[in-house]
């Protein structure tokens, strides 16, 4: 699961050069060019794939090191 | 006068809030600085959202698209919905974690860790400060070039030279005692919840102009009938700003490049080190993108329907209409001056939301990675001391610089992003990479500020803003250029010690 969300990761990037919608200025719903709803569209699909990384590539030893930290916090060099 | 009354009102309410911040401190260093790690995961996304976004995701946003259409929110939003959260994924979390262990503060003092170069971080102070000032004094300048255009007539008699509005060296002057005020009191615990609030505020008025607007353009009876009827008039006369005609595709890809710049902000690393715990980044990481998007499609809307906006037979926004006076104009002439006071108070938000960030980041760097390492045994109660001095000074320092630095400063602002982000190969390699070495960063470094100056100085010190490198933003170039150094003198040169490794890749 966490090499997929690397795949989608990249799937967005590539994507994200939509280079057939360049000269299209056809409307959906009647009000949003194509090439603004496509990029809305990959907004929320960038969204999702986020939640996707925090679910399945979490590293998840950093949870582990939260619970550490919080029994001896680290402050810094002037505490 | 109404609009200077609504931002005055603004103003003390935020200072305030700031000021009621202050309760919550603990008078450590550590608190004044990262909020003593206690940020929590809507309080970080708040914060890191508005810092994140200026005044240019309100202003900039409808200007540009008012120049080239639509294609701004590809090569601009969606673009950073993918490369924010990425840096904050690959980025932030694991310098958060970090942070944590070893007790960072500043971004010099782990590439100094990391790399084992006391000198790696004398060389990375001045380009990182070098960097930001021209993003502070972009801010600083705008904020009282807004005030002063929303209050012109505002006086009768008074400020004649300035179409008898507050004169911008005043509106400046206020926007940095403001900022300063709830940053040296509250520091990182102050500019947080002041972030959260003007993120709220420059987000909720962002839409609110909208639908204004839109009402105001379409002539029907609803919102929904309203937003068709507006496009409609630019499909008519202006089909072209629906479609990416004016942006060339190699561009728009090398634009790609610019969100990336997030990895290497020094203030949005300190933001990262107040996280209260890991799962802290979570919400943050998945709701960038969305928030991007709420705040940018109706500007860019709005933007577009600007070049096609006609009222009583006359065009609304005249082309060649400056960029940055564009949604000004459209408030102004489609609205009140009530819609226009908060708006303005909207865009300071955005502004100042940078700033406070900007100013304490500074101000620490100066405490961290100068003054420590002068005096290193400095008790707590110096070190809050010194910081709060910094802060003081470098506010200082920027207003004066806002008063006589020329107006091409606002064309610096691509530049820095592009500094930023040819860093970013850099941070990546310290992290993920063990064979990086001492010799690769300082190749890296060299290679950035080189390709920097030259193309800096090629463009005619940012004069020419359509200049290109391969038919691509310079970045594109800047960027490979670090990354090959990097790699080549890093496989050229002796691995790190064991130690370094055991510390940064524990097995």
């Amino acid at each position: 699961m966490q090499k997929l969300v690397w795949v989608l990761v990249v799937a967005l990037i590539v994507l994200h050069q939509d280079c057939w919608n360049w000269q299209n200025g056809n409307l959906i719903f009647g009000f949003l060019p194509v090439g603004l709803a496509y990029h809305i569209v990959l907004s929320i699909a960038a969204s999702a794939v986020w939640l996707l990384a925090v679910q399945y590539a979490w590293p998840d030893h950093l949870d582990a090191d939260d619970a550490a930290t919080a029994e001896a916090p680290a402050e810094g060099a002037g505490e | 006068m109404t609009q200077l009354q609504i931002i005055i009102g603004y103003l003390v309410l935020l200072l305030c809030l700031g000021l009621y911040s202050k309760r919550l401190a603990r008078g450590t260093s550590g608190d004044y600085m990262l909020a003593s790690h206690t940020i929590g995961p809507f309080l970080l996304l708040m914060s890191l959202f508005g810092t994140t976004m200026t005044a240019f995701a309100l202003v900039g946003s409808t200007g540009k698209s008012f120049q080239i259409g639509i294609g701004v929110y590809g090569m601009l939003a969606s673009a950073s919905g993918i490369g924010h959260s990425l840096c904050f994924l690959l980025i932030g979390l694991k310098l958060w974690s970090l942070g944590q262990k070893y007790g960072y503060r500043t971004q010099i003092q782990f590439f100094k860790d990391r790399l084992q170069s006391e000198r790696i971080g004398w060389l990375l102070f001045p380009i990182l400060v070098g960097l930001i000032i021209p993003y502070l004094l972009i801010g600083v300048m705008s904020s009282g070039g807004v005030i002063n255009a929303v209050t012109r007539g505002a006086f009768e008699t008074a400020f004649a030279d300035y179409g008898n509005g507050v004169p911008p060296w005043l509106g400046s002057l206020v926007i940095c005692g403001v900022v300063l005020a709830y940053v040296f009191t509250g520091g990182m615990r102050g500019t947080a919840w002041a972030n959260a609030f003007q993120t709220a505020v420059f987000m909720i008025l962002g839409v609110v102009t909208f639908v204004v607007i839109a009402n105001a353009l379409g002539g029907q009876d609803s919102l929904l009938a309203n937003i068709p009827a507006a496009t409609k008039q630019v499909q008519e006369s202006h089909p072209e700003m629906l479609t990416r005609e004016k942006i060339s595709e190699w561009t728009f890809m090398s634009f790609m490049l610019i969100p990336l710049s997030a990895g290497m902000f020094p203030h949005l690393f300190q933001h990262w080190l107040t996280a209260k715990s890991a799962a802290s980044f979570k919400l943050p990481v998945v709701v960038h993108p969305i928030f991007i998007m709420i705040v940018w499609v109706p500007c860019v809307l709005v933007g577009v329907w600007a070049t096609s906006a006609v009222v009583n037979g006359e065009l609304l926004v005249p082309p060649g209409t400056k960029d940055v006076t564009v949604l000004g104009i459209m408030v102004a002439k489609l609205s009140g001056p009530v819609l226009s006071g908060f708006l303005t108070a909207g865009i300071l938000a955005a502004v100042m939301s940078s700033l406070d960030s900007q100013f304490l980041c500074i101000g620490t760097m100066f405490t961290e990675d100068i003054a420590r390492s002068l005096k290193p045994d400095a008790d707590d109660k110096s070190t809050m001391v010194t910081a709060r001095l910094f802060v003081v000074a470098v506010v200082i320092v920027t207003y004066l610089l806002s008063l006589i630095a020329p107006a091409r400063v606002f064309g610096l602002g691509i530049w820095c992003f592009s500094g930023f982000a040819s860093l970013v190969p850099l941070v990546l390699a310290c992290l993920y990479w063990e064979r990086t070495t001492k010799a690769g960063a300082y190749a890296s470094v060299a290679a950035t500020g080189g390709t920097w100056i030259y193309f800096f100085v090629q463009s005619g010190f940012a004069e020419n803003p359509k200049y290109a490198v391969f038919g691509m933003l310079p970045v594109a170039t800047m960027f490979g250029a670090s990354t090959v150094a990097l790699i080549v003198v890093s496989l050229m040169t002796k691995p790190p010690s064991e130690d370094v490794l055991a510390r940064f890749f524990p097995r």
